[in-house]
């Protein structure tokens, strides 16, 4: 017997979940459609913990991540390593998970280059402005070392430079040397392992950078063993509005004049990405994540629907 | 004999100093207790090499026996075997052999770019499916448990994009608390946390109770089964 559309759209073929999936992502991307970001409050304390800062402080950033969790994770690196060098902190690159390493080379490479386009002139300098002393084994083995004695693990940088011969090295002996802690994790070892080995013991202020998956994990350690946590792709693009608005647009706006390409609106984003080399990943990631969110929320609806009609037709069937 | 009893000692010995320098952390606890976390980053770097070993033991067995899906293996040991040879001769690498191993323009740098990351995000990308799918077939509202999971997940998806704060904006100031943002980070931060972190108090006396049966010797299954 033939299915009536009510039996179709029961028995859908996941196929057809999997196509609307693939649309709710691919289409906004083609599209570009993205939506404006308000910060929430935990966002704007971590934004505020690293902006209040005074220039020259010492940000240790533990990329612990990998290509798999890239997308995610990398638009809130990529902000706070911009955010951390347009305040002139200085920043300390390490990593827990062994493809972090590389994660930290191309997340400072694509602030790096922004920076310098906005900010013609400036010298970033390797070994003065950052410094990257790449992976170690051990998870949270690492953490509990460094809490102590940085140079016991870290002799050398990624390049193999002994680190007494790295100028922004001098003064820095464990973990309490540092003035906040941005961890950037996909998992085990990361945030946790920094609250529980590293931060508290130390007494060193910690950011939590993490996936949407992980970040319900994180949150029994706010607010007192951390500043806060950034969730997600979500958490990464209220970063980035924050950055945008308070730090880059004015700044951005100022360099677009002065290359002759005024911004026509408040919106100077679209501009700067097409002369400056400025990315806002998250939030234009956020514009899929929204669409797909939808997708899956109206399939949800229907399941629920179908679920309810069955049971009342069963109701109707069985002999009272 | 000595293969059962020093097993036990090292283990009762560096567990009680860890346990101490934790809370005595000067000399000479503190010290011993920073070598020995230094003793496990050394260690650990050992794990690699197994890690290898294994893998090539387990695929080279399931190759050599024709196991059903052995040519994934194959692929498996190929990967690994160029990957490992790139990386080790540093083939490609602009600075020769005295380069740094990711430098760009190398063949390991290309293998990473253009082959490893790609797949790592598209393996993790297939989660959204798998997501969708269980969800649709899942998600029931079959008793009152199941009802609350549910509102409490359309909360977040909707919560955590800017639909949430689009649907629910025309409220007043007066009803904020009952925009869907705001209801989301009432999920997240009152009922979430609460059972987050009776788990991780659970979890936490879990993990005293079998570390103090390690270190005094009473669990031994982590020497074989041959030592029991």
């Amino acid at each position: 017997m033939a299915k009536g559309w009510y039996e179709r759209i029961r028995d859908i073929d996941r196929r057809w979940i999997f196509l609307f999936i693939t649309l709710s992502v691919v289409l906004p991307l083609i599209f570009q459609v993205y939506f404006a970001e308000i910060p929430t409050p935990m966002v704007e304390q971590i934004f505020d913990k690293i902006d209040s800062l005074p220039a020259g402080s010492r940000v240790l950033i533990d990329f612990s991540y990998d290509p798999a969790s890239m997308p995610e994770l990398q638009p809130m690196a990529v902000a706070w390593v911009r955010h951390c060098l347009l305040k002139r902190h200085r920043i300390y690159a390490m990593a827990l998970w062994p493809l972090g390493q590389q994660m930290a080379v191309d997340t400072i490479n694509e602030a790096i280059d922004f920076i310098k386009k906005l900010e013609p002139g400036r010298e970033i300098v390797y070994g003065i402005d950052y410094v990257n002393i790449g992976y170690k084994s051990g998870q949270q083995g690492v953490i509990k070392v460094v809490l102590t004695n940085l140079e016991t693990l870290y002799s050398t940088d990624i390049n193999g430079a002994h680190i007494s011969k790295i100028p922004m090295m001098s003064g820095v002996v464990n973990l309490k040397s540092f003035d906040v802690i941005i961890s950037v994790s996909a998992g085990y070892p990361g945030s946790k392992e920094w609250v529980q080995f590293g931060s508290d013991p130390a007494g060193v202020p910690l950011v939590s950078g993490s996936t949407a998956v992980q970040a319900p994990l994180m949150y029994p350690y706010y607010p007192r063993q951390m500043v806060g946590v950034l969730g997600g792709l979500k958490g990464a693009a209220e970063y980035e509005q924050l950055v945008y608005e308070r730090k880059l647009k004015a700044l951005m706006g100022k360099r677009l004049v002065e290359l002759g390409h005024p911004p026509r609106d408040a919106d100077v984003a679209p501009l700067a990405e097409q002369y400056l080399g400025y990315t806002q990943l998250g939030i234009k990631r956020m514009g899929p994540q929204t669409v797909a969110h939808l997708v899956i929320i109206i399939f949800v609806v229907i399941g629920n629907v179908t679920f309810f009609i069955d049971r009342r037709r069963a109701r109707k069937r069985r002999p009272s | 004999m000595l293969r059962r009893t020093i097993p036990l000692i090292i283990t009762f010995v560096v567990g009680m100093v860890l346990v101490i320098s934790f809370f005595i952390p000067h000399k000479p606890f503190g010290t011993l207790g920073e070598d020995f976390s230094v003793f496990f980053d050394i260690i650990s770097v050992f794990a690699f090499v197994l890690g290898g070993g294994n893998l090539v033991w387990i695929h080279g067995d399931k190759i050599s026996k024709r196991r059903p899906g052995w040519g994934y293996s194959a692929v498996c040991l190929a990967g690994f075997a160029v990957t490992l040879v790139v990386g080790m001769l540093k083939l490609g690498n602009p600075w020769g052999i005295q380069g740094d191993v990711t430098e760009a323009g190398s063949m390991f740098d290309s293998i990473y770019m253009y082959i490893f990351t790609p797949l790592s995000s598209t393996m993790f990308a297939l989660l959204a499916y798998y997501v969708a799918s269980a969800s649709y077939r899942a998600f029931r509202a079959k008793n009152l448990e199941a009802t609350i999971l549910l509102v409490a997940a359309f909360l977040i998806l909707l919560g955590r994009t800017f639909t949430g704060a689009l649907l629910t904006a025309w409220l007043p100031d007066s009803l904020a608390f009952l925009r869907i943002p705001n209801l989301a980070n009432w999920v997240m931060m009152t009922p979430n946390l609460s059972g987050q972190r009776a788990l991780m108090i659970g979890i936490s006396l879990g993990i005293i109770s079998t570390s103090l049966k390690l270190i005094l010797g009473i669990e031994r299954n982590y020497l074989g089964a041959d030592n029991e």
